[in-house]
């Protein structure tokens, strides 16, 4: 009897180890969180892989892959020059940048009650948005608002700026759009997760930016695109570098990030090329060492991993528009493809 | 039955406590010394441990920066430049001024409370302040957005219509509800249990005799508070108030939320700027250079310190406060 129970319960450790090798780990960037959780869990009913994904931030993301402590990150911003020689430096292989999906961000603004809000999204380009943010346009009467809006009428109301207060991939990619556009944003204060602001108040994340724009007469304020579309906020129309003026959507934000890709795969979609991308667009990526053993404990484990972002760069991407999120352009996934083709476990190729 | 404990009383009950130790300590009684002594030094080495932690990740700031971190009024992620005066000032700033409004508030309810109010009503107005303690500080956040914050942005728009008024540069500011001095109110208003609760449980500890002592020399209800009852009181009321700073000092959700975070000194009563505690919530999970990482575990450094350079400062005050006699 006893030597029975003792072997029921030595098959029940190895089937929890078992279990437990079918779990992944991964950390970082907040923006894709949503989409992210909706892609594991069904991979997770389809597979029975667990995915443990810790929406930490980018920044917090790349710490922890750095530390080897999660078996991939992912990160809205890719990693710099420094930071990829620093990674290879410390634990000998290089990091890949696999796009995963795509987001942008827009300009809110309100100026009820004092003013009824325009009938139509406002028009606007790089230069004004980098004027208003650098506080040399302060009231809303401002000829070059009117230039560029001359079916609007503007009220007399001065423009209360709304910028993110914490960290953010979304300030990082509204500052590098402002950096391309104009010279004295860059100049002045640059690009960023964090920036000295000019002007304005913060409110910490999306909502609270959201609560600063609804509630301050005259404010102007940026966030996602998702999170405008899910909370009805109204949002401007912006002026591309190809000179037309891009409705922010799923669709524009796409076709911002349809460009030709970069040999790491690290793109720079601000202020893009494509003739109809809205201009303030972002791919988030998910890192991995291309060789695997840095962060996983052995072969099975790491080919569930290049099997769960081979999957979410595939079947996954059916999910994105249901959440607000870009679909991956088509040449984009090929992309992700030949990246995980490079993925290597103690140098012996992994597929 | 109140009677004041005297000299000799003292002296015979130390007499029994210490009289154990005379012999040998029973076992169980060594045992306890051991935890106790365990415990109590354990939450030294804890704060020793924490402040080296700060001090080790701060240290890059400090070698780059030096004392001239204490006073750089510029914090630029982007070029790499980072000096904590705006965030000194701002949280020095709102506890202090949280503390102004807080302070008579806390200790006039309280002396309501234990001198004045009936019975029936004294229960349930100090159940009632003492919730304010209870309500999380992220709630008081959202009542300052969106009740608070239209208030004072009213104030700050009556201000902003007023030539005579505007002219003044310390009333200054752009009419959005947020800034410094929405921040004082609300922290004044979360704060204002601690001073309380503790000044009610001090006042009702004045013992009756002083009271009726004081009466008997034909003094008036004003006289007998200001002259018997606050003196005896007014050490423990300040450790009631320094618990109260404390809580300002370190106070994040709620200052974070309605203070404009803005990195720069506050220009004007109503100005936008940031505090130590809200500026580490606002950036610490997404700091991705080294520099910025560790300027912000120095500001929590600096906070460490301050609050206990803060405390100090009160204890002296409390020892010179307190009464001779009274102990």
């Amino acid at each position: 009897m006893p030597m029975r129970r003792i072997a029921t319960l030595l098959a029940a450790l190895t089937l929890f180890t078992a279990a437990a090798a079918q779990s992944l780990t991964g950390a970082g960037a907040t923006f894709p969180f949503p989409l992210y959780s909706k892609m594991f869990s069904v991979y997770g009913q389809q597979t029975g892989v667990k995915v443990n994904y810790q929406a930490i931030g980018s920044g917090g993301g790349q710490q922890q892959l750095l530390s080897r402590t999660v078996n991939f990150a992912a990160s809205d911003a890719p990693l710099s020059d420094q930071q990829l020689k620093d990674f290879q430096a410390k634990n000998g292989s290089p990091v890949l940048h696999l796009p995963m999906s795509l987001g942008a961000v827009v300009l809110t603004y309100n100026w009820a009650p004092v003013a009824k809000a325009p009938a139509q999204p406002l028009k606007l380009d790089g230069q004004v948005v980098a004027d208003i943010f650098l506080g040399k346009i302060t009231n809303w009467d401002d000829p070059a608002l009117k230039a560029l809006n001359p079916d609007v009428t503007f009220p007399n109301l001065p423009i209360s700026v709304a910028h993110r207060s914490d960290g953010s991939g979304t300030t990082y990619v509204f500052t590098d759009y402002l950096s391309k556009v104009s010279p004295d944003w860059k100049s002045k204060v640059g690009s960023g997760t964090s920036v000295s602001w000019p002007v304005g108040s913060g409110g910490k994340g999306n909502q609270g930016v959201a609560g600063l724009v609804k509630q301050i007469p005259g404010s102007f304020g940026y966030v996602e695109l998702i999170y405008a579309l899910q909370n009805d906020m109204p949002y401007a129309t912006l002026k591309n570098s190809s000179g037309n003026f891009i409705v922010p959507s799923l669709k524009s934000t796409s076709l911002a990030g349809d460009v030709p890709v970069p040999a790491d795969g690290r793109f720079d979609i601000t202020d893009t090329s494509a003739p109809q991308g809205y201009p303030i667009a972002t791919y988030t990526y998910v890192l991995l060492y291309q060789d695997m053993s840095v962060t996983t404990d052995s072969v099975e484990q790491a080919k569930q991993v290049v099997a769960l972002v081979k999957w979410m760069s595939t079947s996954g991407q059916q999910y994105s528009e249901g959440l607000d999120y870009g679909p991956l352009p088509k040449r984009v996934q090929d992309f992700d493809a030949a990246q995980l083709a490079k993925l290597t476990f103690k140098g012996q190729p992994l597929d | 039955m109140d009677r004041p404990t005297t000299v000799t009383d003292r002296a015979s009950r130390g007499q029994r406590l210490l009289s154990p130790r005379a012999g040998r300590a029973p076992r169980g009684d060594r045992l306890f010394d051991g935890i106790i002594v365990g415990l109590g030094s354990l939450i030294l080495v804890i704060t020793v441990l924490a402040a080296l932690v700060l001090f080790q990740g701060g240290r890059p700031a400090l070698e780059r920066f030096g004392f001239g971190f204490l006073f750089g009024t510029t914090w630029d992620p982007v070029h790499g430049e980072f000096g904590a005066l705006p965030f000194i000032v701002g949280t020095l700033l709102t506890s202090f001024g949280a503390l102004l409004l807080a302070v008579p508030l806390a200790v006039g309810s309280a002396l309501f409370v234990s001198e004045y109010a009936p019975p029936w009503l004294a229960g349930p107005v100090s159940y009632l302040v003492e919730l304010l303690a209870a309500i999380p500080s992220v709630v008081y956040g959202f009542w300052g957005i969106f009740v608070l914050a239209p208030v004072v942005r009213s104030i700050q728009l009556a201000i902003f219509l007023n030539p005579d008024l505007r002219a003044i540069p310390f009333l200054r500011s752009t009419p959005t509800g947020l800034g410094l001095f929405t921040a004082v109110l609300i922290l004044a208003v979360m704060i204002v249990p601690y001073t309380a609760s503790v000044a009610r449980d001090v006042l009702r500890l004045v013992p009756q005799d002083q009271r009726e002592a004081a009466y008997a020399l034909g003094a008036t209800r004003w006289e007998v508070m200001r002259h018997a009852v606050l003196p005896y009181a007014r050490a423990g009321i300040l450790g009631g108030v320094l618990l109260s700073l404390g809580r300002a000092l370190g106070e994040t959700m709620a200052v974070t939320m309605v203070i404009g975070n803005r990195t720069a000194v506050a220009d004007s009563l109503f100005g936008q700027t940031a505090t130590m505690a809200s500026v580490i919530a606002n950036e610490f999970t997404e700091a991705n250079t080294a520099l910025h990482l560790s300027s912000l575990i120095l500001v929590g450094l600096v906070l460490f310190l301050l609050t206990i350079v803060v405390n100090l400062v009160a204890r002296v005050l409390i020892h010179r406060l307190t009464p001779r006699g009274v102990g």
